[in-house]
């Protein structure tokens, strides 16, 4: 479970396991995403996310050491108050990491809001959201800072989106050691 | 090429080109056709088929009137909806929409409005009491990759075309009366263009995959621009990392792809506006 500010989200990992004959892959696991809103049924808002937390863990996963097998992460939302996509992401890979599945990388997300006068915030709360130019979304990943996932929200100029880039790549720093800190005192115990 | 299609493929970018001939920046030939005459959907407000090689999309634009919103009184609506039946791969299924039908009508709802295509205070006709409704169906009718770029273009092309009968509200009885005589075009800000791009070993970029190279590649990135060289949407759902300078030839990639597409549809209204 993650919460970042209010923003909270619960993942659980099931996996590997044995998959459905008509889902299973004959040289990797199959991973399945499912994320759940707080309130309502899943829409196509949240198949949209589904598929970019899916090939965003795939792109990690080393799937081949698991053939014929089914990951299912299930995400259930349970407060939003902005900054909801890079949450999923981190919660995601947290719970990765306490399977103890094997990754050839880390992964974490950053939000960057683009305020109205320029300035670009991070991690933004649900009015800046609604308030910001334009969101955009990074899923960082831990070899080499590269972008594993970029998603925008509104117009940006190219500059601006690469200002945002070079920031959610400093801040993924911070994430990185949240992550050994909180697995640390998992297992100092 | 069955057996070892990556191994294949590998020989080719070897030599930077690709199986059917073309170089890694180069887009597959491009047709359109827009309106009643050329296309075939004479029901709908607005029509456009757009071919990008093998892939063909069909978009057709109905306008309805409905009551808006309590919260935004003064917006109206635009529904995308993007549908793969399973007659164009026949890795789709028939039933309810897939995850990648979803995931390209959430997508387009985005760019829409990431654009301010169409801004939804436009398509109001009085304030709380009516507004237009536009249904943009995008169907797929035979899917060789590159998707979105084809339902983009195709969304564009059949919105450019849409013509609105004027409605006017009567004063006493507080009817709507629809004037089918007079018709004015939509009102289009701006004129997004999708450019994609499929991952190949970490490094190579190529430009508009086919189904085959969609499926060998490590990742895919989708950046829609407009014409002032902005970014509307920049889309990469997972797949394998790149660094900013490999995001940022896509960008330029984009944006002269965005001419060459703005090229095409400009010559292609003028050929069909009547003189």
């Amino acid at each position: 479970s993650l919460s970042p500010g209010d923003t909270s989200v619960l993942a659980g990992l099931y996996g590997p396991a044995e998959a459905k004959i008509s889902k299973e892959l004959p040289d990797r696991a199959a991973l399945e995403v499912l994320l759940r809103p707080k309130v309502g049924l899943p829409g196509v808002l949240e198949r949209s996310r589904e598929q970019l937390l899916r090939q965003t863990c795939e792109a990690v996963v080393l799937g081949v050491l698991h053939p014929r097998t089914a990951i299912s992460l299930v995400l259930q939302v349970l407060s939003d108050a902005g900054s909801l996509l890079s949450c999923c992401l981190n919660a995601a890979c947290m719970a990765l990491l306490d399977a103890g599945l094997p990754l050839s990388a880390l992964f974490c997300g950053v939000t960057c809001a683009l305020q109205p006068d320029g300035t670009i915030l991070l991690d933004p709360t649900a009015r800046q959201e609604q308030e910001a130019r334009a969101i955009l979304t990074f899923a960082i990943a831990s070899s080499e800072r590269k972008v594993l996932m970029a998603t925008t929200k509104g117009s940006c100029s190219v500059e601006e989106m690469q200002q945002c880039l070079a920031a959610a790549q400093r801040a993924a720093d911070t994430i990185f050691q949240f992550y050994r800190d909180s697995v640390r005192r998992r297992y100092s115990k | 090429r069955t057996v070892e299609p990556l191994e294949y493929y590998r020989r080719f970018l070897k030599e930077n080109c690709r199986p059917d001939g073309r170089e890694l920046g180069e887009f597959r030939t491009t047709t359109v056709n827009i309106g009643k005459c050329l296309c075939s959907i004479t029901t709908a407000d607005g029509s456009a088929l757009v071919k990008l090689g093998n892939t063909t999309v069909i978009c057709g634009v109905k306008a309805e009137l409905a009551a808006p919103a309590v919260d935004s009184a003064n917006k109206g609506y635009i529904v995308p909806n993007v549908e793969l039946p399973s007659l164009c791969a026949e890795r789709f299924r028939s039933g309810p929409p897939g995850e990648e039908a979803q995931a390209a009508s959430q997508y387009i709802a985005d760019v829409i409005e990431n654009s301010q295509m169409i801004v939804k205070e436009d398509l109001c006709i009085a304030n709380g009491k009516l507004a237009w409704v536009l249904y943009c169906d995008i169907i797929c009718l035979d899917y060789d990759g590159n998707l979105l770029d084809a339902s983009v273009f195709a969304l564009l092309a059949a919105l450019k075309n849409v013509q609105l009968p004027l409605v006017t509200i009567n004063e006493e009885t507080g009817l709507s009366e629809v004037n089918l005589k007079q018709k004015n075009p939509l009102i289009i800000r701006k004129h997004p263009v999708a450019t994609s791009f499929a991952i190949f070993d970490d490094t190579l970029l190529i430009v508009d995959p086919t189904a085959e190279e969609e499926d060998l590649a490590a990742g895919t990135v989708t950046i829609v621009t407009d014409e002032e060289g902005r970014l509307c949407s920049v889309h990469k759902p997972g797949g394998s990392p790149l660094t900013g300078a490999k995001l940022q030839d896509c960008i330029t990639r984009a944006i002269t792809r965005h001419k060459e597409v703005k090229k095409l549809i400009d010559k292609v209204i003028k050929s069909i506006t009547p003189k």
